[in-house]
């Protein structure tokens, strides 16, 4: 059985499951693909990851197309972690939506779970292009089924992703052209193509200013979806930079950029979803920091914070579905006082917002504290200081906000059913994996066992240290002080429809100030470069519209005559090229 | 290879002659025969034969070496010798593969666009024109090429001409054709001649020997060369003399469309192949020049100018027909680059693009034969009521486009490859651009086929009408082809090498042995 499995993808598994689905008309027979195939796709990786002597690399599933070597299947510490995870999310998102009876969502899940899959066992830079466009392509149609409004947001999505699928192609044809290998391995950025396709990878993980199809998109989606989309393409990102762009000095910064700027925004976001998606692109900017570091402690605590984030951000999201999916709405002003009729489903959310927090024994706790310390051991004082405001700012978003406001309070009257009950399970399960992997007695070495780098004896770090367990809970309660200060003073941006940017003055009067001047100047300037581009391409489009139409001179049926002086013309070229050369 | 023991005997020695001279004869008796559907039968049964002659040769040239075959017992270079190698095998099959699976398409396309008089001497055209074709490819005589191509250029432009039944622009169409037809082969015998000046011999290994010894850098070869490079640039639509195809494309019967797209141009880019690389040389300063600064130029112009022109076609066919003109210039790009790489680049899309394009067409004209659909808009709704030919078509225009895990990838993976081992940026930044243009013009017709509701007459939408079993079969063996061999390329690169190594060997040095096979 392992042999056969070991000869190509289990990505195979799930895309042919995918595209089954797609086909398949009986709702029950879906919903067990949907949970079965990466079930299955989990069974195989495993066997081949325990049978193959664990800590060797384990190559298989090699084609050979127009002299090409593609590596389908490398299976070592690092993408077995990721695999397993993500195969782990793909069964939790299959239970999350077994009530959900639309082909197009079993399908593309399962075939953008596949493409994750297999974009993390790629072994050569083209097989990595190839499923990173695959999915691309596939969560394209995931975003649209959130209706009207994700229609112009998945174009977006797609333009902004089929770009960075062509910049890293240009960047490993440039990077295979000269180097003569198209491994992905360590690639580095002074590499030939390595900023071509460190731009691509920081498209996918959401670097800033080029994070905004991160907030634009995952929020317009379905209830289902946005839990499904939250997985993997972000994460898949990260595996991308850790494989080749561990210990890059510049992600060091922009790790920590992106971990800051998103906290401003999700502080006075109304949509709780997008909250999320603020805070999704914070915790990016960890595990891109801990890349930039490239330490052994500091890469495992990535690979660590990967498995937990997809656990509690995909709890989260979960939950937020969950009242969208009963009240109709995620925005914070209309929500409120919900724990009265859903008990489950905010204690899945308080458990998922303490993992985030990192509270001790709560997920986040013992692979951020990993990142945190690794930059700490790299002197980078600046930095961490900017990871401990953001670590205080992810509690106030995402651990107080959202289910502060969503579930207590003031109430809004409403009084919706608990959730279904295979999204409970689907919580549930996510909450105890999120508490297990802390569990300082048995869990947590699970955890740590799994990461790509073993450390043993003096250098293995403990996070349950009092030292480490003191600072975090005085990190935690400063924040939660915070809070109620500002709740009680009525200087926390209350919950408003309108997404407002300048209305706190206490608040970053200057940072909020310089933003909004930004975006006024940035509408304006957008009008009249939209105005511009609209006059230009309209223009440019009218011009070949007369050259290239059916109407044009280029497309009329040539008269032979005139196609004979041609012939004419073209042997006089090539006769004066041919007594020429 | 064992394979070649199935074959019994007089396939591998007579196989080349039988090849040619087996349509031709069906031909005659075809046009005599009272009944469509026995014409059909003699047709479909030659041509099966054809795949099963061709598919010997292949494998007789894959592994024992080329086959020289000696006209009637006269040696070249006195008589007409047929000369087969890695170059032109692939070449034949795919024409037999192609004219096998259009003929099985033809039973209900011919019925309904060609009057019931004409229909069983349609068929016999049609076998002259498969054996002109076959001919071209077979043949090692350069005088034989041109009365090849002319025999498969006039049938053809009877051919276009019986499309006037459906649209009677075929016939000016087919007149445009046969004007500009005539002028290449015409241009093409006047390089003949020149060459047969030089060198007194109209065998081809014989020429190319005696260029080689002499008459390299003589005014009269250098004459020849341009007028046989302009004459098969016009056959096989180079850009810009591309002009009478998408007439020709648009307006034919729609099985023989799919033919002509399939084999027609590519058969005069394999007689370019053989004549700039064999007879001709590369290593001659005015044959390199003329290959980078003329026809990689072209080619990448052609490709640009023919894709935009697609883009804002309203006739499906031609839309289909301008991406012609693009893929030739994909191909004649490969030839330009003149690498080993290139070559195989060029020669796998020739492969590829048959195998597509021939899909595409043949879908086309599927949904004519259903809704009488030719223009873009009226492709509204076809996903429901035509879904598994629309399925073959979108999985055919996908390949086109280059989609990984289609043919339509792997060959412009190849050339893309093959441009940047040049430093050609150029030339990767176009095969990039024209592909997004290659998304346009198909995506606007799949969006159409699958966005768009079904018209309705009156207040009921158009219900699901299937093409017939026999269209859906060759579409869908094509379809699937363009899918397996995207895949697994290594059957179709290892042709591709096969041939480029025939090429890269260059011109034939080794005076003509007489009496050899």
């Amino acid at each position: 059985m392992i042999e056969f499995f070991s000869t190509f993808s289990p990505a195979f598994i799930l895309i042919a499951a995918g595209v089954f689905a797609a086909f398949f008309p009986l709702h029950h027979g879906r919903k067990i693909l949907m949970i079965g195939a990466p079930a299955l796709a989990l069974a195989a990786t495993a066997s081949i990851f325990f049978d193959s002597q664990s800590g060797s690399e384990f190559i298989g599933g090699v084609y050979n197309v127009a002299g090409l070597e593609l590596t389908t299947l490398r299976i070592d510490h690092m993408s077995f972690l990721w695999a397993l995870i993500f195969c782990i999310a793909g069964v939790l998102n299959g239970i999350y939506a077994l009530h959900e009876k639309c082909k197009i969502t079993d399908s593309s899940a399962l075939i953008y779970t596949g493409a994750g899959l297999g974009a993390v066992f790629a072994g050569d830079l083209i097989t990595l292009f190839i499923f990173w466009e695959l999915l691309a392509l596939s969560s394209v149609f995931i975003v649209w089924r959130g209706g009207e409004k994700a229609y112009p947001a998945g174009m977006r999505y797609l333009g902004m992703h089929i770009l960075s699928g062509v910049l890293l192609l240009a960047g490993a044809v440039i990077y295979g052209r000269s180097t003569g290998n198209y491994d992905f391995n360590n690639i580095g950025i002074d590499a030939p193509g390595g900023k071509l396709m460190l731009a691509a990878m920081g498209i996918k993980a959401g670097f800033p200013l080029l994070h905004n199809w991160i907030q634009d998109a995952y929020p317009k989606s379905s209830v289902t979806g946005t839990v499904i989309l939250s997985v993997f393409t972000t994460k898949l990102a990260i595996y991308a930079l850790a494989r080749g762009f561990a210990g890059t000095e510049l992600l060091i910064y922009v790790g920590a950029i992106m971990t800051v700027f998103p906290v401003f925004f999700a502080v006075l976001e109304n949509d709780l979803r997008k909250v999320l998606s603020y805070s999704l692109n914070n915790q990016l900017g960890f595990m891109v920091c801990g890349i930039g570091i490239g330490s052994t402690l500091a890469l495992n605590g990535v690979a660590a914070h990967v498995v937990v984030d997809i656990l509690f951000k995909g709890l989260l999201f979960m939950s937020m579905g969950a009242v969208l999916h009963r009240v109709g709405t995620a925005k914070a002003s209309e929500l409120g006082g919900l724990f009265r009729t859903m008990p489950l489903t905010t204690l899945f959310c308080l458990v998922g917002a303490g993992s985030i927090s990192a509270f001790p024994m709560m997920g986040g706790f013992v692979s951020k504290s990993m990142i945190i310390a690794a930059v700490f051991e790299e002197h980078h004082y600046i930095v961490f200081a900017m990871l401990l405001f953001a670590s205080a700012g992810v509690l106030e978003h995402s651990g107080i906000k959202v289910p502060y406001f969503a579930f207590f309070a003031h109430d809004s009257g409403k009084r919706p059913q608990e959730a279904p009950w295979n999204m409970l399970v689907a919580m549930g399960c996510a909450a105890f994996l999120c508490l297990f992997f802390a569990f300082p007695w048995g869990g947590v070495q699970i955890l740590y066992n799994l990461l790509p780098s073993e450390v043993a004896g003096e250098a293995a770090f403990h996070p349950y240290t009092p030292d480490h367990v003191i600072f975090q809970m005085q990190l935690l309660m400063g924040a939660m002080l915070a809070f109620n200060l500002l709740k009680k003073r009525g200087l926390y941006p209350p919950e408003r429809r309108a997404q407002i940017l300048d209305f706190d003055w206490t608040y970053r009067k200057l940072g909020l100030g310089l933003l909004s001047w930004g975006n006024q100047i940035w509408t304006r300037l957008g009008a009249q470069i939209t105005h511009m581009a609209k006059r230009f391409f309209g223009a440019a489009e009218r011009r070949f519209y007369y050259l290239f139409s059916p109407a044009s001179a280029l497309s009329q049926d040539a008269p032979s005559g005139l196609a004979a002086i041609l012939t004419a013309v073209m042997l006089a070229a090539i006769l004066f090229a041919v007594y020429l050369l | 290879m064992e394979l070649l023991s199935y074959f019994p005997e007089w396939v591998l020695t007579h196989g080349p002659a039988l090849l040619v001279v087996l349509p031709l004869l069906v031909a005659v008796i075809t046009a005599l025969l009272p009944s469509e559907k026995i014409a059909w039968l003699a047709t479909i049964l030659t041509a099966a034969m054809s795949i099963f002659l061709s598919v010997g040769a292949l494998q007789y040239v894959l592994s024992v070496g080329p086959i020289n075959y000696a006209m009637g017992g006269w040696e070249p270079p006195l008589g007409i010798g047929y000369h087969i190698d890695g170059l032109n095998a692939p070449v034949l099959l795919l024409i037999s593969a192609v004219a096998f699976l259009c003929t099985l398409y033809a039973l209900p396309s011919v019925v309904a666009e060609v009057e019931p008089k004409k229909r069983a001497p349609f068929y016999a055209a049609f076998l002259v024109s498969l054996a002109g074709l076959l001919g071209i490819v077979a043949t090692g005589d350069a005088f034989n090429v041109f009365v090849f191509l002319e025999v498969s250029s006039i049938s053809t432009y009877v051919l276009v001409g019986m499309g006037a039944s459906r649209d009677r622009r075929a016939l000016a169409s087919a007149y445009n054709y046969l004007i500009m037809g005539s002028i290449g082969a015409t241009f093409f015998v006047i390089g003949i001649g020149f060459l047969y000046m030089q060198t007194g011999t109209l065998n081809m290994l014989d020429m190319a020997q005696i260029l080689q010894q002499n008459g390299a850098e003589s005014r009269v070869t250098k004459l020849g060369f341009a007028f046989v490079v302009i004459g098969l640039g016009l056959k096989l639509a180079m850009f810009p003399l591309h002009t009478w195809l998408p007439g020709a494309y648009a307006y034919a019967p729609s099985f023989f469309t799919a033919f002509l797209a399939a084999t027609a141009t590519k058969a005069a880019l394999y007689l370019l192949l053989r004549f700039v690389f064999t007879v001709f040389d590369v290593d001659w300063g005015y044959v390199a020049g003329s290959l980078t600064y003329l026809i990689a130029v072209l080619a990448v112009i052609g490709m640009l100018a023919a894709s935009l022109q697609a883009i804002f076609q309203k006739d499906i066919r031609r839309v289909l027909a301008y991406s012609s003109v693009a893929q030739v210039g994909y191909m004649l790009l490969g030839i330009g680059m003149a690498t080993t790489l290139g070559l195989t680049g060029g020669y796998l899309h020739l492969i590829n693009h048959a195998m597509i394009k021939g899909a595409l067409f043949l879908a086309v004209g599927a949904f004519w034969y259903r809704f009488g659909i030719t223009q873009v808009a009226d492709m509204r709704g076809l996903g429901k009521t035509m879904p598994w030919t629309t399925a073959g078509f979108t999985i055919a225009g996908l390949s086109l486009i280059g989609v990984p895990g289609t043919v339509g990838f792997v060959s412009k993976l190849t050339l893309v490859r093959a441009a940047a081992e040049n430093e050609w940026w150029w030339a990767v930044a176009m095969i990039a651009l024209t592909s997004i243009l290659a998304i346009i013009y198909l995506g606007r017709l799949i969006e159409c086929a699958y966005f768009h509701a079904p018209p309705k007459y009156g207040a009921v939408p158009a219900k699901r009408n299937e093409a017939p079993l026999m269209m859906l079969i060759p579409l869908w063996v094509l379809a699937i082809s363009a899918i397996v061999f995207g895949i697994n390329a290594e059957w179709t690169t290892s042709l591709a090498e096969a041939a480029v190594r025939v090429l890269d060997a260059g011109p034939n040095t080794m005076p003509l042995i007489k009496g050899g096979h």
